[in-house]
């Protein structure tokens, strides 16, 4: 393998035992390149295996096939590569803010002061100052997901998964969210994949957007995208900007409908 | 009324003269919020007290009540003071007090590790799950002859009947909230490159937290329940002793003011497992 890109996913696919006791194929098989530094986001109908996908990537459930290399080195099957952020926002209740995002630190033993002081500012620069004594219970859930998203951060890993963060946030906060994901972005450094189904947000955050087929998802398009960075909210109304959306959209709603066909098949 | 206030009142009323008249106003609100002052409560259950005490000493001395079989609340004073004198009341409630206390530490502990412990083998927990639900199934009580002629008639047998009698309760109850764990938590914890003990601490063990405090309050009476009757199938001492004592001579104020002692004895072990609920809740769950 050479290191020309920082992860690579070769033929990975997924099989699951169905409840009939015959394999089910959830998932590819995928190819991925994915380069440093960059934002990539991955759209697909939903059920087509991208939770899957993330979860293979994260080492959490292993592929039934394929290989998975980040630096050259193969890391299938294993845990701690990357940072995931699962598609809730997952703090554990009984924890403040502060204690839920060092928790990455506090198992890679790191002492707690330290890890403490660490985090605070990041807490203070990334619009959580004042909360960092609160429970999970009290924030609202962009504050939570800020916090989880923290979280990931402070994992230090180079390799960042996102399942659906904003998935669940009303517009007007996914919007400040996004600005605020691409501030992080910006300062970490870090490559992120970045699971959506929405694409606009897809496009407007990304350098390259992934398009799968429904269930097995594989990958459909690979799109670039181009568009100038930094880039601003109104970009949106850019003609550049529309075609891509139109083009992209178009090629996922005929994976959508074929999922919503095979669902009614039976 | 100012001017300006008539103004305006006159007006809602031009608006309000169309629609229906208002409903004259209940004072439901202050059914509802109304707290009633402790100190009131207080007085009033103690003032029911004394009129049920007297009610019984009248009927007692009428006639209406036989004393032979209910005695009366005077002469059960009478027997109470003596015991307060000899000592005797302190002894037998603080032997009470002692067993109770280590078989519910012990039955609570040994059932919380017992419950956590089926956390880290699948195997080991389905092995093991029908002979809990047996044992559970079964009214301890029942096993008390055997605890007696096991342990003895000191105080090692109203331990064990303490423990057994909570032990697995405990157990099903620390497993019920082990097995509630929310399976993504775990992922996202073993995400972060965690171990199995990492997993265990973190969020195993905080997640079957107030499953074992719940148990807690159960446990205390269970464990009460055990050592009392243990002491009726064998003893030297104790307030369940001295119950079945005066139960075999006939001396029913002396089981009277024994029951008495006994339930002084049980509130305060509530009081103190109240307290002891409250500082766990603090110190664990964050809540007051
Ligand atoms: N543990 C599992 N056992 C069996 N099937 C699963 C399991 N996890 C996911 N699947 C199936 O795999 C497919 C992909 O799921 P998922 O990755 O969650 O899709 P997406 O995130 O794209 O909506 C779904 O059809 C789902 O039912
Ligand atoms: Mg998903």
């Amino acid at each position: 393998m050479m290191n020309a890109y920082k992860m690579e996913l070769e033929n990975v696919s997924k099989t699951y035992l169905g409840t009939d006791g015959n394999p089910v194929n959830a998932l590819g098989p995928i190819h991925m390149q994915i380069p440093n530094h960059r934002f990539i986001s991955i759209v697909g109908p939903s059920g087509c295996g991208k939770s899957t996908l993330f979860n293979i990537i994260s080492g959490l459930v292993e592929t039934s096939d394929g290989a998975i290399y980040v630096g050259g080195n193969r890391v299938d099957g294993l845990t701690g590569i990357t940072g995931y952020m699962l598609q809730k926002d997952l703090l554990l209740p009984w924890r403040t803010i502060l204690d839920n995002v060092i928790l990455g630190l506090e198992i890679e033993g790191i002492p707690k002061k330290e890890a403490k002081a660490k985090a605070l500012p990041l807490l203070y620069k990334y619009g959580l100052k004042g909360f960092e004594h609160h429970y999970p219970a009290q924030l609202s859930g962009g504050m939570r997901q800020r916090a989880a998203l923290l979280r990931t951060i402070m994992y230090d890993r180079e390799i960042i998964l996102l399942d659906e963060p904003f998935g669940a946030l009303d517009a007007q906060t996914r919007a400040m969210m996004q600005e605020w994901l691409l501030d992080l972005w910006d300062d970490f450094q870090k490559t992120i994949l970045f699971v959506t189904h929405d694409m606009e947000e897809a496009i407007y955050l990304s350098d390259e957007v992934y398009i799968m087929t429904s269930r097995p998802g594989t990958i459909k398009r690979h799109l670039m995208i181009d568009l100038p960075r930094p880039r601003k909210p109104q970009i949106i109304t850019s003609p550049q900007f529309i075609e891509l959306k139109e083009e992209a959209l178009r090629t996922l709603s005929e994976e959508t409908m074929r999922a919503y066909q095979q669902e009614s098949a039976g | 009324m100012s001017h300006e206030a008539e103004a305006v009142s006159s007006r809602g009323g031009g608006i309000s003269a169309g629609i229906k008249t208002p409903r004259p106003k209940s004072n439901w609100l202050k059914h509802e919020m109304a707290v009633p002052k402790p100190w009131a409560v207080n007085v009033g259950r103690f003032a029911l007290f004394i009129i049920m005490l007297l009610l019984w000493e009248i009927g007692a001395r009428s006639g209406l009540i036989n004393s032979f079989f209910w005695s009366q609340p005077v002469e059960i004073a009478r027997t109470w003071w003596i015991g307060v004198q000899t000592g005797a009341v302190w002894q037998d409630t603080l032997y009470t007090f002692r067993s109770t206390v280590i078989g519910f530490v012990l039955g609570t502990l040994g059932g919380t590790l017992l419950g956590l412990s089926f956390w880290w083998s699948k195997y080991y927990a389905r092995i093991s799950e029908p002979f809990i639900i047996m044992f559970e199934a079964m009214p301890k009580l029942a096993l008390a002859p055997i605890i007696v002629l096991v342990f003895g008639i000191g105080i090692g047998s109203k331990i064990a009947m303490g423990f057994a009698i909570t032990v697995v309760i405990t157990t099903l109850t620390t497993y019920n909230g082990v097995r509630s764990v929310d399976k993504d938590l775990v992922r996202m914890v073993y995400s972060l490159g965690a171990s199995r003990m990492q997993v265990f601490r973190k969020v195993i063990v905080p997640t079957a937290i107030p499953a074992m405090i719940s148990a807690l309050r159960i446990n205390i009476g269970l464990a009460l329940t055990g050592a009392i009757v243990g002491e009726y199938i064998g003893s030297e001492r104790g307030l369940g002793r001295m119950i079945f004592y005066a139960g075999q001579t006939y001396e029913i104020s002396l089981i009277w003011a024994n029951i008495f002692n006994l339930s002084i004895l049980s509130m305060l072990l509530y009081v103190l497992i109240g307290k002891l609920e409250s500082l766990l809740l603090k110190g664990f769950m964050h809540q007051k």
